[in-house]
């Protein structure tokens, strides 16, 4: 057993089934996009059948093969036969190879130093992108000019929220995510007089206007759902492109039902409903995640170059308030050049069509620091394995 | 004899040298100071070029060539240089003269389809098996050709046919060359300076004439008419102009605020004052259209003269533009790699058998190499000096680089090893890189603006630099491998004893006053002399660069994960460029911790060396064509087929590689064995 984890070969084969792995993932990214691609290929234990298909599909595409290509569609439904060992099992095997050679075989000798501080510095790498995959999060935060913030949103989740309006110095929020609608069918919570039934959740919708004339039935019996009909759509793959997710939820008291209501990313205005004496407004809206401080757009600046539209820069002053400790600054956010405050990063991602408005990238990630130690441990390995080598071969050819 | 071997090396330098030196001399004007107005500042793309730069470009996506050849030469006399005309003469003529540039045939047009949908199979001149259309052929078709270019690019590159994508870039060129026309006057204006003349005398009763007009009282509809065609045509010009001719009148307020002519001239309609700079644009364009040469010469250097104050900075950048387009240093660099090239190969088939002969093709090689070298990073540095810029900033400036750090690695392995293989290593990759950029460059400016993310000279300076080195090692470990796969199964050469010198043991017998004549030397030579054979070299070689590839390949997709983070947030997205430098590295991992596990040997590792090249063409090239991606530099098909063929020969190569090794010319029993060489135990790293 030990044997076998220390082997070289074990090393090998790890590297070159990585290699295949890369290049199918990398494939894979055309047809099914990039996050399903991650998912499938990269963060997973074993490959399925049908990302696979559509990976070799693509590639025999390029080579003039045409074959209809599969959709997301195709891979989230397709398949789940494991044909091909994924990132996961790939990367943990390597690591447990990395780390038994290590204290088995690596003597920290001269000879020796610079392997053993080469993969010292994987070893870190590894780690330090386990602990990103599990720890970070990405979210993002749009600001128009003037405008404050103390939330940033993720586009790719959605949550219900319910909001308890009625004292009108702040409101009570409640929020489910999406995994959680996903996943069960009712929720209760003790701030609530009421149980929320979820009904029907699409990941990916179209809500369109129900006309009055229509046969088909409308989405919800209260507010706008009366007016509407959803119908359920295919989930996007494009990097560009993103989902409209919709809930129809039933709201019941113990005294009975209060009826259903459409949420839904569509729907901008607030549908209200009181239970209690008390006001709630019920939304789907992107996930909040909220700070103990805000964020001020001062201005979004968008440089070109003269005579072109090729953008140069673009840039967004803010200014960061936190309340509780009275601290005020300002900051600009620019290309290659984020803001990290409180254990976030905010990067400057995007911005409105009309250049008053700015959108930050917001990462907490708590390993961001290891590549940076990482790539140190090991140039300086690798450097001075292979000069201590280089040198030994001049000097050994000199006196010949 | 031998001396005059000797000789033989320096003549070869000699010879080129002198090329070079002619090439980067000063040059002569002709009747017409062309060469002046080449070099003079527009402003096109957000970045201050010469109107050579413009010209040069144009022509570039239009004809695919940097000149029109205006005689057409039979290609055996090829002592014998056709007349032509260059870019700016080509671009003088455009403006001044449209009605004669109409008549060069300059379009080139090779989709079979579209010449047939076009009518066109009989129309046209053919040259070198291309084909080539005067803008006269094409003047009837533009509208159909607008319009079919118009559909086409609705869609998005990648779903766009070959058909889809001629028809885009044929209309792009027409476009190009209907906007270049109108840059310093009106289509088919005689005299523009004197209409202008007249436009401005004419102009303050036309201005009373609308002012009255609008107001609802009597106007004078003659005195507006008399302005009204010129005003059209001006309009035309600030709407098409292509370049922008017109610097900002102050230079210290907005030295950026450049405008095309027809801009400008409508400003100075408003204001009534005539922009300096458009007074003798108009006039070079006047007297070049009414064959004046003096007029012209004279109103080029009263431009010049008139910038010289304000605009220092862009005449100089112009200048310096001029002189690098003009020496064509890339050009003249891959001219000398293929004769050293030649040279090298020569040299390395007459090891055996005349020592002495290829000693001194060895060493020409060598000289034309460092030549070669020389001029290729002259174009580097010129390069980098006038972008302001590290020396990577796209795809092919990465060709350049590329071809630069294999030819530094090459002469390095020559001093180490003297057989011959390094040269061979340098010219090969110096001729294929920057052949690579040059199809590259015709795509249009080769120095556009970097996008803001790419906008930092630190993160160019270090991962894109680094990467590109790792490239080049690659791509050096996987040609040397070829070399020993070629010659262990064609040749015997690979039991060739190699000297403690680094010089063939033959060699270095015949220096020491010994006859080496003939055949394997490996009789005449005592086993104490052999250092090492030809085939322990090259496979030491091999070992070597892998280990720098890995470096520099791994060290470089850190730091390429570093700059992500910095700029979006995350160290790591499985970006396809991103992916592709992973697969070089675990390429590269793999060849190393194959041959410390003892899993391979040298052939092994030659093979896998050369599945090396596949690897780093595909992560260079081939995540390009995806047609997804953060990165990507956009669809390319041709290069795709030749990505396709590059592959191809690859694997033939490592076909040829598993061959028994009973069938290598260079490992067959019954010749002698090779004399032991020390070479077993070479001291390279093989961890327990």
């Amino acid at each position: 057993m030990i044997r076998f984890f220390t082997s070289i070969r074990l090393t090998v084969v790890c590297l070159a089934l990585g290699l295949v792995l890369v290049f199918f993932g990398t494939m894979a990214q055309d047809p099914i996009g990039l996050y399903l691609a991650q998912d499938k290929f990269f963060r997973s234990f074993f490959v399925s059948a049908a990302p696979m298909w559509a990976a070799m599909k693509k590639t025999l595409q390029m080579l003039h093969i045409y074959m209809p290509p599969s959709t997301a569609a195709d891979v989230l439904h397709g398949s789940r036969f494991p044909v091909f060992p994924g990132g996961y099992l790939i990367g943990g095997v390597l690591l447990i190879n990395l780390v038994a050679s290590h204290f088995k075989r690596f003597s920290l000798t001269w000879d020796k130093a610079g392997i053993w501080l080469a993969h010292a510095g994987l070893i870190l790498l590894l780690l330090g992108q386990l602990g990103t995959d599990m720890l970070s999060r990405e979210s993002s935060l749009h600001l128009r000019e003037g405008e404050s913030r103390n939330y940033s949103e993720t586009e790719r989740e959605a949550e219900l929220a319910v909001v308890d309006t009625t004292d009108p110095a702040g409101d009570k929020v409640i929020a489910i995510p999406q995994r959680a609608l996903m996943g069960r069918q009712s929720f209760q919570h003790p701030d609530l007089p009421f149980t929320l039934r979820i009904k029907q959740f699409y990941p990916n919708s179209e809500v369109a206007n129900r006309p009055a004339n229509s046969t088909e039935p409308p989405a919800a019996t209260k507010d706008i759902g009366l007016h509407a009909t959803v119908k359920d759509l295919p989930r996007v793959t494009e990097m560009d492109k993103r989902d409209v997710p919709s809930a129809v939820v039933e709201v019941i008291t113990p005294q009975g039902t209060l009826g259903t209501w459409l949420a839904s990313e569509y729907i901008d205005q607030p549908q209200s409903f009181t239970c209690n004496n008390r006001t709630y407004q019920i939304t789907l809206r992107a996930r909040r995640y909220y700070m103990p401080y805000s964020l001020k757009l001062l201005n979004f600046q968008h440089d070109v170059y003269p005579g072109t539209d090729i953008p140069r820069n673009f840039s967004s002053r803010v200014v960061v308030e936190r309340p509780n400790t009275g601290e005020k600054r300002e900051v600009l956010i620019y290309m290659n050049n984020p803001l990290r405050y409180a254990g976030e990063t905010y990067y400057q991602a995007s911005y409105d069509p009309d250049n008053h408005g700015t959108i930050l990238q917001v990462v907490h990630n708590p390993s961001w620091l290891t590549p940076y130690f990482s790539c140190i441990l090991v140039g300086a390995g690798l450097l001075l394995q292979f000069g201590i080598h280089l040198l030994g071969f001049t000097l050994k050819r000199k006196p010949a | 004899m031998k001396r005059l071997l000797r000789l033989v090396p320096w003549l070869f330098l000699a010879l080129f040298a002198c090329e070079i030196i002619v090439v980067m001399m000063p040059k002569k004007e002709g009747q017409y100071h062309t060469r002046a107005f080449g070099r003079l500042p527009v402003l096109l793309n957000g970045r201050i070029q010469p109107f050579d730069s413009v010209a040069r470009n144009s022509l570039l996506q239009i004809r695919s060539t940097g000149d029109v050849p205006i005689e057409q030469v039979p290609s055996w006399k090829f002592w014998h240089h056709p007349k032509k005309l260059r870019s700016s003469e080509w671009l003088l003529e455009v403006m001044a003269r449209p009605d004669v540039a109409d008549t060069r045939p300059i379009f080139l047009i090779h989709h079979s389809d579209l010449l047939g949908e076009l009518k066109l199979q009989d129309k046209g001149i053919a040259r070198s098996g291309l084909r080539y259309y005067t803008f006269n052929e094409l003047k009837a078709l533009v509208p159909e050709i607008s319009e079919q270019g118009r559909k086409a690019s609705e869609l998005k590159t990648e779903q766009q046919s070959t058909f889809q994508k001629q028809v885009t870039k044929l209309a792009n060129a027409l476009s190009l060359y209907q906007r270049l026309k109108v840059t310093l006057q009106p289509e088919g204006s005689a005299d523009f300076g004197r209409e202008m003349a007249v436009f401005w005398q004419n102009l303050p009763a036309a201005r009373v004439a609308a002012q009255a007009s609008e107001s609802g009282k009597e106007f004078d509809k003659e005195a507006l008419h008399r302005v009204s065609k010129t005003l059209g045509e001006i309009q035309q010009m600030a709407q098409f102009g292509y370049p922008l001719v017109a610097p900002p009148l102050d230079p210290a307020a907005a030295r950026n605020q450049w405008v095309n002519a027809g801009t400008s001239l409508m400003e100075s309609s408003r204001t009534g004052e005539v922009h300096p700079a458009l007074t003798n644009l108009i006039a070079m364009a006047t007297a070049y259209h009414q064959e004046k040469p003096d007029d012209f010469n004279r109103a080029v250097a009263d431009y010049r003269a008139w910038l010289a104050p304000g605009f220092p900075k862009e005449l100089k950048k112009g200048e310096a533009e001029f002189y690098y387009n003009d020496v064509k240093s890339f050009l003249h660099a891959m001219i000398i790699y293929i004769f050293a090239f030649v040279l090298a190969c020569g040299a390395l088939l007459t090891l055996t058998t005349t020592p002495n002969v290829s000693e001194a093709l060895r060493r020409s090689a060598f000289y034309l190499v460092i030549l070669a070298g020389v001029v290729h990073t002259f174009g580097l540095v010129f390069r980098m000096v006038l972008e302001n810029r590290p020396p990577v900033t796209n795809l092919y400036s990465s060709a350049i680089f590329i071809g630069w750090g294999a030819m530094v690695l090459g002469l390095i392995l020559e001093r180490v090893y003297r057989v011959g293989i390094g040269c061979i290593v340098a010219s090969l990759t110096g001729f294929i890189t920057l052949m690579i950029a040059h199809n590259l460059a015709l795509g249009g400016d080769t120095m556009e603006m970097l996008r803001a993310v790419l906008d930092t000279n630190f993160w160019l300076a270090t991962h894109v630099v680094v990467i590109t080195l790792g490239y080049s090692s690659t791509f050096a470990a996987g040609l040397l491998a070829m070399v020993y796969i070629c010659l262990g199964v064609f040749t015997p050469l690979l039991r060739l004893p190699i000297a403690a010198g680094g010089n063939a043991v033959a060699l270095a017998a015949s220096k020491g006053g010994r006859s080496a004549a003939g055949g394997m030397p490996a009789g005449s030579v005592s086993e104490r002399e052999a250092w090492t054979t030809l085939g322990k070299a090259l496979s030491r070689m091999v070992y070597g660069i892998v280990c720098f590839a890995t470096l520099f390949s791994f060290i470089d997709t850190v730091l390429g994960g570093i700059w992500a983070d910095q700029s979006w947030g995350r160290f790591w997205g499985w970006d396809p460029k991103e992916n592709g430098a992973l697969l070089i590295v675990l390429w590269n991992a793999v060849i190393l911790h194959a041959r410390w596990g003892g899993m391979v040997r040298d052939r092994g590792i030659m093979n896998l060396a050369v599945f090396g090249n596949i690897v780093t063409s595909f992560s260079w090239f081939g995540v390009n064509m995806l047609g997804i991606g953060l990165h990507s530099y956009g669809f390319m098909d041709e290069a795709f087929k030749w990505l396709m063929i590059f592959i191809g020969s690859q694997l033939l190569v490592m076909a040829a590689g598993l061959l028994p090794l009973r069938l290598w010319r260079s490992f067959r029993t019954e010749e002698t064995p090779p004399p032991a060489a020390p070479a077993q135990t070479d001291g390279k790293p093989v961890p327990a």
